[in-house]
């Protein structure tokens, strides 16, 4: 529009470059998280994982294989293999054989030995070793290496995290446990602000907008006041610390947006269908799930999401109903706190378990994100 | 009973119960107490129009009664009351108030709140129009929205493990991990920083954390209404002559300034909630305590609900100017 009066703006290609670099601001932290959930920890530890996509230059110290396999040929005891698993690129660029000295030889040339013999590395890692006499000892011989290694991704993190890892570090339960306690928290609360809802949108009753009034309050109280009053309650009446606990806990919380957001919404859905429904004998209840419910799909599915984002993210709520001493019933976000503190610097784990609690919300987000953008528009309190 | 197979059952008995209920209760409604014939037909069937509503009403106003409004006064009563071995509570007046006065920690918190509330929902809102306005025109801005909404759904936890590692320092001498920290060194700077442990500014590394989930909040919203500006007020001021910036800031921003405020408030509460994100980066330790993990430690490992509940008390009575606000707009908007 700016075009409009011919002055065509020659901020346009800035407007192109601010944006890309907004972009890659708010992209890079999540895609480092990302790369490196696929590394290995020696990759980690040698390299940031912006430099995951180029060839990184190790020093790795390998072990040859030990005497017992070497064989007597033309009167040499001659001990050949690979240095470097079968599949793995890596070029070498220098080697040694001393800890002092661990790039003294190029690849192609040839090392004597303290114990006696000769050693020749070539580049891709294949060695010889040759002596007069027959190799002692059990061990064999320590080569360091400097190589060049081509970019590598695993899904090993994956599996230890998620399958073979310790059972007090398994994603996988507390992504059932956490599977456990969002479903039902998002379902229930929907209903019954719906029924109160329609009830507030299209009712007509004394004390109706005060009604209003209380659920806007309640929108902004903070959860926090809450926490103690609900957590003796609850061990008051027996339900303690568990699924119900919880479950409850995230309807009552849930509840103010979900009034909220479905009554603004049902208050604009035409009014002559609802009245002829009235008028043609429609109770209020038949109204409700015949009419309202399915008119106000788009509204449900927002608050839907929004429910299942925060409950799935949730970390207060849970760990104040949720979670006891046994920690059986631990959620993902809680059992990445407790890796923060024990892992610290075991990027490899901690990247892969957020990334699998990440994962579904992100997935659910780039699905749906139209209902999310229309929820948030009628949620916030105008 | 495994807790999945007690998770279908409470989602079955969840909703058939709710459905058994409305329905009913409508049907006893209009078929016992007040029936629809006889010769009180038509009192009965006002009668019964009258009580329905709070049939409707009951579940969900009885939860938000008892999860949310009776806490905040039996949360001020325990803030008056101190808990004693065998749960007997002393009402101890506001000693735990000014205990908590007395604790420099307490005012840590607040201090750090207040930057907290003066810093993260300015950024916010601040990136979110610009981004908003930006995108506005140019063909893949849906995309580069999407992009940068896309934190809205990464919990706080899984953020602050993104950022820790942004923020990740190797001794000296190796390689860097971090990007901030590569970068500092790439920038001339000598040894690498642990940022999150540098008091005071240890605080901004947090918040950014929040102004990148929010930021994208901010721009939906910001989006949403700046396209809803009439375009012949822009293209009267282009008539008139004024270049892009004047009409970004003289034109466009004054007819959204109550979806900014809407937006600004909004943000203002998620900050004083805050609660994750120093949980998990820093615990409130190297002097990044906020309120609500105050609370928390109070709650949770002092175990005194007396000074918890005053300090819960503290965020409430920050929250109730825009609660006050909230309510009286939306009772504007109703008439």
């Amino acid at each position: 529009m700016d075009n409009i009066a011919g002055t065509k703006s020659t901020l346009t290609w800035v407007v192109h470059i601010s944006v890309a670099v907004l972009v890659a601001l708010w992209l890079f932290p999540t895609l480092g998280l990302f790369v490196s959930s696929f590394r290995t920890t020696d990759q980690i530890v040698t390299g940031g994982w912006w430099k995951a996509m180029f060839p990184s230059e190790q020093n790795l110290t390998i072990r040859s294989a030990a005497p017992e396999t070497q064989v007597l040929a033309n009167g040499l005891y001659v001990i050949e293999g690979e240095l470097f698993e079968e599949g793995k690129d890596a070029e070498i660029q220098a080697w040694g054989v001393s800890s002092r000295a661990i790039d003294d030889y190029l690849p192609g040339e040839t090392a004597e030995l303290r114990k006696g013999g000769t050693i020749t590395v070539s580049a891709s890692g294949h060695y010889r070793m040759e002596n007069l006499e027959e190799f002692t000892g059990t061990r064999g011989q320590r080569v360091f290496v400097t190589a060049l290694t081509p970019p590598e991704f695993t899904l090993r993190n994956y599996d230890t995290v998620l399958f073979s890892g310790a059972a007090s570090e398994s994603m996988s339960s507390a992504f059932v446990n956490t599977l456990t306690v969002v479903i039902p928290a998002t379902i229930i609360p929907i209903l019954i602000a719906a029924f109160a809802a329609y009830a507030l949108a299209w009712m007509d009753f004394p004390g109706r907008a005060l009604l209003i009034a209380f659920v806007v309050g309640l929108l902004v109280v903070p959860l926090q006041l809450a926490l103690i009053p609900l957590l003796k309650l609850h061990l008051g009446i027996g339900i303690g610390k568990g699924y119900l606990g919880v479950w409850l806990a995230h309807t009552g919380f849930g509840l103010p947006l979900a009034i909220y957001l479905l009554r603004n919404y049902m208050v604009g859905l035409p009014k002559d269908i609802i009245e002829n429904a009235r008028v043609d004998g429609a109770t209020d209840f038949q109204i409700f799930v015949k009419l309202i419910l399915p008119l106000s799909f788009p509204a449900l599915a927002s608050f839907a999401i929004f429910q299942f984002l925060w409950t799935w993210n949730d970390l207060l709520v849970a760990k104040v109903f949720l979670i006891d001493a046994t920690g059986q019933t631990t959620v993902m976000t809680n059992r990445i706190v407790e890796m923060l503190g024990t892992r610290g610097g075991n990027w490899e784990i901690l990247a892969t378990a957020a990334f699998v609690s990440i994962a579904v919300p992100l997935g659910v987000f780039f699905a749906l994100q139209k209902y999310l953008v229309r929820g948030l528009l009628a949620g916030s309190v105008k | 009973m495994h807790p999945a197979l007690q998770g279908v059952i409470t989602i079955a008995v969840g909703v058939i119960g709710c459905v058994g209920y409305f329905y009913f209760s409508n049907l006893i409604l209009d078929k016992f107490i007040f029936p629809a014939k006889g010769v009180h037909a038509g009192r009965n069937i006002n009668r019964a129009n009258m009580v329905r509503p709070w049939l409707f009403l009951f579940p969900a106003f009885f939860a938000l009664s008892l999860y949310l409004a009776y806490p905040v006064f039996e949360t001020l009563r325990l803030s008056l009351t101190e808990r004693l071995p065998g749960n007997k509570y002393v009402f101890v007046g506001f000693e735990n108030y000014s205990k908590m006065f007395n604790e420099p920690k307490f005012w840590e918190s607040m201090r750090n709140n207040m930057l907290w509330l003066i810093v993260v929902p300015a950024m916010s809102t601040g990136f979110g129009l610009l981004v908003a306005q930006l995108t506005d025109r140019i063909k893949w801005g849906n995309i580069a929205k999407s992009l940068i909404f896309m934190p809205m759904a990464i919990s706080f936890v899984g953020a602050s493990v993104i950022w820790k590692l942004v923020y990740d320092a190797r001794p000296e001498g190796t390689e860097q991990i971090g990007v901030l920290n590569a970068l500092y060194l790439w920038f001339g700077g000598t040894d690498p920083q642990t940022w999150l442990t540098i008091p005071f500014w240890n605080n901004f590394f947090l918040m950014i954390v929040l102004i990148w989930i929010q930021t994208g909040f901010a721009m939906v919203i910001l989006s949403a209404a700046l396209r809803g500006i009439p375009e012949e007020t822009i293209e009267a001021a282009i008539v008139d002559g004024a270049g892009p910036f004047q009409i970004f800031f003289k034109i466009k921003v004054p007819q959204i300034m109550t979806t900014i405020l809407v937006v600004w408030t909004t943000i203002t509460i998620a900050v004083l909630k805050v609660f994750d994100i120093v949980f998990a980066m820093t615990n409130g330790q190297w002097e990044t305590q906020v309120l609500a993990n105050y609370m928390f430690d109070k709650l949770f490992r002092a175990n005194d609900w007396g000074m918890g509940s005053a300090s819960a008390m503290i965020i409430m009575l920050l929250v109730t100017p825009i609660l006050v606000w909230n309510v009286r707009n939306a009772r504007k908007e109703m008439q």
